[in-house]
């Protein structure tokens, strides 16, 4: 009896394991066929000689040379890493005092507050970027970053109001009468209590919305012109694609130095994320 | 003592200042921000859009619905909506299916495992999709790049993947799923730990095998999660802009356009504003539809 259970076992783990593999190969594949390829020599990538799923010739960095010293790279690094800081700082002010305010004072409507959010975020920025060009370009934002810092928090704050919502109703009601007994204001509750107990759905939302504005593509295709005030995104594909002639091998190594930064976010962070997407989506 | 005698203090003199103070003000002050942000970036956005494109190409005179009239007479336009519907619930349907297996297979590893390669696949998803979606662009690039290399291997010809527009349409569904199914995966697998595993021993003990555990503990149990988050994917995917933008640019001959990169097509690229505002609110409809039923599933308690 244990030895068959024992059997049936090993059987379950061995076909998970087989189903698993497809998956991860079509999960990676992209990734290795860009790492590969950011290390191949220009002829070999347009070469059809031999098996193009290996480094064949001699691996060559003349590409991220390229990339860090004969673009402007490393200004658009620097452009996406001021926007999505300051996206994020901005966020997650709106955020914790609107989430504060929602899941414990009551006013006018508050319990209509937290569908509200949650329906703003549900507005993807392809429905609302015709009227923002109108919108940035009266503001004199058209062609700088700066319209990215204005716009960005259209769809972080929404969001991470809504997980901060999560987390702030989960923190026991006595705790802030504890606090309320000894004196606290309203900010000192805030700051001394619900942050400090909140603090993974703080990472979480942190997380969101700095990846978000790392990741965001239309609107910076769509405001910006100028290589000088580009960012990560639209910046490696607007200027390594000249008509006709495909840069492979400098557009891969980019992309795959802009997404560092996130992916290694992710990797230590990882398990906030989802507690607070999950948390977030399914309450 | 000290609080009491202020709020006695406040009552009998009900400054400007300390009426501010008080509770109710307090979270005036708080929410303020974030409704200015809304009123401001969303609804006012949203209602200028109507009015832009209400306008002519100029945005000089006032057209009334001359612009929608056009789009519907359109060829072009049917063929984006029929394409977004397509691209819409052919992957939201992959995604479903395929991230519903991934959770279960992830569920059943052991602990460490599991964690390692839940990361793994979360992957397709944290990285920023423009920059995917260029190298999904090389890999579909037909003669020097990986899938035709491996199809010729294969003994099938290699397809033009990204000029012909049913497998343009193939490649920018598969980049899709590809990106979204750790999504999926990662919600269903946050709803699997979440039923008791007593349900699965009652089931087994009344001689449920696999298939019946499935039917009717583990689906059921799952239902609402299910709708939550096939109707949350159908309005990221109806919206989607990064995949099509770089893998084809709408073409060949509008083929595989959807309404954000139809509206940004004629709205930014052509310069025809009013149009493209008339284009992207043609989403509105279903994006409210979708959100209706989000909203109706997730009925939050408030408290």
């Amino acid at each position: 009896m244990i030895s068959s259970l024992a059997k049936r076992k090993k059987m379950k783990m061995t076909v998970s394991y087989f189903v698993l593999i497809p998956f991860l190969v079509f999960f990676l594949f992209p990734l290795y066929w860009m790492l590969i390829t950011s290390f191949k020599t220009d002829t070999e990538i347009t070469s059809l000689k031999g098996i193009p799923l290996i480094i064949q010739s001699k691996p060559t960095l003349a590409h991220y040379k390229k990339i860090l010293f004969g673009t402007e790279f490393l200004k658009w690094v620097k452009n996406s890493l001021i926007i999505a800081a300051l996206v994020t700082f901005l966020t997650m002010v709106i955020s914790i005092l609107a989430a504060y305010a929602i899941s414990r004072l009551r006013f006018f409507a508050s319990q209509y507050f937290g569908v509200g959010v949650f329906c703003t975020y549900l507005v993807p920025p392809t429905l609302l970027f015709i009227p923002f060009f109108k919108i940035v370009g009266s503001l004199g934002l058209l062609n700088t970053k700066w319209a990215l810092l204005f716009l960005y928090p259209t769809f972080t704050a929404p969001f991470c109001t809504w997980i901060l919502i999560g987390f702030f109703s989960a923190i026991p009601r006595a705790l802030d009468e504890a606090a309320f007994v000894d004196g606290a204001s309203y900010i000192q509750m805030l700051w001394k209590v619900f942050l400090p107990v909140a603090a993974p759905g703080l990472i979480a939302a942190t997380m969101f919305a700095f990846t978000v504005s790392w990741a965001q593509f239309l609107y910076p295709l769509a405001y910006i012109y100028r290589g000088d005030q580009q960012v990560l995104t639209a910046g490696i594909y607007t200027t390594l694609i000249r008509g006709d002639v495909y840069f492979w091998g400098e557009l891969m190594g980019a992309s795959l130095l802009a997404s560092v930064p996130v992916v290694v976010f992710f990797a230590f962070l990882m398990d906030y994320y989802i507690a607070g997407l999950t948390g977030g989506m399914l309450r | 003592m000290a609080i009491s005698a202020s709020t006695v203090n406040r009552r009998r003199h009900p400054t400007l200042l300390s009426r501010l103070r008080s509770r109710r003000y307090a979270a005036y002050w708080m929410v303020l921000p974030l409704v200015l942000v809304v009123i401001g970036l969303v609804v006012y956005p949203f209602f200028y859009s109507i009015y832009l494109s209400l306008e002519n190409k100029k945005e000089t005179k006032f057209v009334g619905l001359r612009n929608y009239q056009r789009l519907i007479r359109y060829g072009t336009f049917w063929l984006v909506v029929g394409n977004s519907f397509r691209f819409t619930l052919t992957a939201v349907f992959f995604k479903a299916t395929l991230g519903l297996v991934l959770a279960i297979i992830l569920n059943n590893l052991p602990f460490r495992g599991q964690r390692v390669w839940r990361g793994v696949s979360l992957i397709p998803w944290v990285m920023p999709l423009a920059l995917s979606s260029l190298g999904w662009w090389w890999i579909f690039e037909p003669t020097h790049s990986a899938v035709n290399w491996v199809l010729v291997q294969c003994g099938i010809t290699g397809k033009p993947w990204l000029s012909d527009p049913t497998w343009a349409r193939v490649s920018t569904i598969v980049t899709n799923i590809w990106f979204g199914t750790p999504f999926f995966m990662i919600m269903y697998l946050a709803g699997l730990k979440s039923i008791p595993q007593s349900l699965y021993e009652a089931a087994e003990i009344d001689g449920a095998g696999a298939t019946q555990r499935f039917r009717y503990v583990t689906f059921p149990m799952l239902r609402k999660l299910i709708a939550i988050t096939v109707m949350f994917s159908t309005i990221v995917t109806f919206a989607n802009f990064d995949i099509v933008r770089i893998l084809t640019r709408g073409g060949p001959r509008y083929t595989t356009h959807l309404f954000g990169t139809y509206a940004f097509n004629i709205g930014i690229e052509t310069g025809h504003l009013p149009r493209g505002a008339a284009i992207a609110l043609f989403m509105f409809p279903v994006l409210g539809i979708a959100a209706f039923f989000i909203l109706r599933n997730i009925a939050r308690g408030e408290e």
